[in-house]
Formats: structure tokens, sequence, C-alpha cells
């Protein structure tokens, strides 16, 4: 077994853009969401606590950025456009990593950028393996970019 | 409401309240429609023996999720989030449904977390955690870790 070996063919997809994809975050949408993950905060269910809050406004769970969150999922595109440039087939969604720059609520519409960030070879227990990260930016209305996130997939 | 949680109030050692879950076939539905993921390994039989994990499991990004009402809960309304990391380690099984709403006997998940490290950046009080999402055979499925801002006492 052997590190997987990055092509010249791979390698000039870093940087590779996807999007923008827009995001609109809708109170419904929150309040859903955090019902469906067991998320008891007033603040993400209750409008008129939330309008009495800080914020004012019914606030989203850090994580959500609108429904549907599978919107993101442009991400696979890069995935796809890497498998076409020979990437093995197999593949692992190997864990995320946020940075919650600002906050987000109802009413906000998100602008989300989706950047092939790095590719690197390893060997893991699947053999020669391809980690890929993909970060996706995503600024809100007033320009401020609220939140990154990192994914990283495996192909092996 | 519980009482906020301040810098001073925690060490590195400091357990982070453990939060319970219990992922149901009826919770999995609720999560597919509530997020926009429709990924049928979630929720058919067939689809999911056909990639070899042998029936529908938990979507990855609701432990991630589970890992941040953890944090969130933990550090309360004065609290901030800053990051949150996580890796999918193991799969896991939700538990069936014996009536409308409410599950069979099964697993319980847990949700954990320990302070790693206490600093100082800006003017900013941050601690940082290791976190993970822990099941019924106290086998970490996700594991991670989390930084975030907290309120001074005075």
């Amino acid at each position: 077994m052997a590190a997987f070996v990055v092509t010249d063919r791979l390698k000039q997809l870093i940087g590779h853009k996807e999007g923008p994809i827009v995001f609109k975050v809708e109170e419904g949408a929150i309040q859903r969401y955090a019902q469906a993950v067991g998320d008891s905060n007033p603040l993400h269910s209750d409008v008129e606590y939330a309008a009495g809050s800080e914020w004012g406004r019914l606030m989203a769970p850090p994580g959500f950025t609108g429904w549907p969150v599978a919107k993101g999922f442009d991400m696979f595109k890069v995935v796809e456009k890497l498998i076409q440039a020979g990437a093995p087939a197999g593949l692992l969604d190997g864990g995320v990593e946020y940075d919650f720059m600002a906050p987000i609520g109802a009413g906000d519409t998100l602008v989300a950028v989706v950047n092939l960030a790095s590719i690197e070879g390893r060997e893991t227990k699947m053999g020669p393996t391809m980690v890929t990260t993909i970060e996706t930016t995503y600024t809100n209305q007033r320009g401020i970019v609220v939140l990154i996130a990192r994914n990283t997939f495996l192909n092996f | 409401m519980v009482k906020q949680i301040c810098y001073e109030d925690v060490e590195i050692g400091s357990e982070v309240t453990p939060l319970e879950k219990i992922a149901t076939t009826r919770m999995l539905v609720q999560y597919a429609g509530a997020s926009g993921d429709f990924n049928p390994l979630h929720y058919e039989d067939d689809f999911a023996r056909n990639l070899g994990v042998g029936r529908p499991i938990v979507h990855g990004l609701l432990k991630r999720a589970w890992l941040v009402n953890l944090m969130t809960d933990w550090i309360g309304s004065k609290g901030k989030l800053r990051k949150l990391s996580c890796r999918y380690r193991g799969v896991d099984y939700p538990r069936k449904m014996k009536t409308l709403d409410e599950p069979l006997d099964g697993d319980t998940w847990w949700c954990r977390g320990r302070v790693t490290r206490k600093f100082v950046e800006g003017e900013e009080y941050l601690v940082e955690c290791e976190i993970w999402v822990e099941n019924g055979n106290k086998e970490k499925t996700t594991t991670g870790s989390a930084v975030a801002a907290l309120p001074l006492k005075l």
C-alpha cells in the first residue's frame, strides 16, 4: 500500500468554485430545524421571546443556514468533478469544521460560495486515499461573512 | 433558565453538562424534512442494505447538530460559540417506534465534553473543549472540538 498520488489533472482543480448559492433564512425553517435536532432554546422557536431578546428576532442555531441545507451540497458537484478527473470513486464524509463569525437570523439572505481548498494524498486503512477539503463561505445581505464551513471528503 | 456559566467557573478538565439524545426512525424523517437532506440512506431499508450499512443510519449532520446543541446549552445565552468541528467515526442505528411518538427500548446516546484549554484572545475569554457523541456501548461514534467565548463574573 502507498499514499494516493495526486495527479496534475487533479491538482488543476484546486481553487475550483461553485456558486454563488442563495439561501433565505425563514422563521418557520429555523423553528422546524430546531425542533428536529431537539434544541429547546426558545431563541430558535418562540417568536415573541426572540423579539424581546438582544437579537430582536428568531435566531438560527449555529450550523443552520436556511432550508434546504442540501443546497450547500453543491459541494458534491466538486466531488463529482474530482472523480471525473481520476479520483477514486469510493466516498466518505470525513467531517466538518465551522468558524462561526457572526449570528444568522430570520430574514437574512445568505450567499454561499464553495471552493475546493486543498487535495492531499494519504494512506489510510482503506488504502491509497485522497483527502479533499471543500470550503464554503457564507456572506449575509450586509456583506458580512457569517460562517465558514470546511468539509472533508475521503476518496478511496 | 439555567444559571449562566462564566469563564471563572471553568477549569481545564471541567465537564461540559452532558446532553441526552435518543435517535428514532421518526426523528430521522423529521430531520430529513427540516434539513432538506433526503438521502434514502436514512429512511429506506433496502437502500441502506445495498450500501452495506445494514439498515438506515443516523445522519452525520444530525450528530453534528447535537454537538452544537451540547455546547450552546452549556455556554448559555451570554456565551458565544466560535468554532466547532467533528469527525464521523462510526455509524449509529436509530430506535424504531412503538407508538406514534414513543420509541421502543434501545440505545440512548450521550453528548459529552471536557474543557482542554482556557485562553484570552483580543477581548474574548475562550474555552476549548473536546466533545463527542457516545452510543449505548460507550463508543464514541462522533468526535470533535469546540471553542466558545464565555462572559466574566464581574
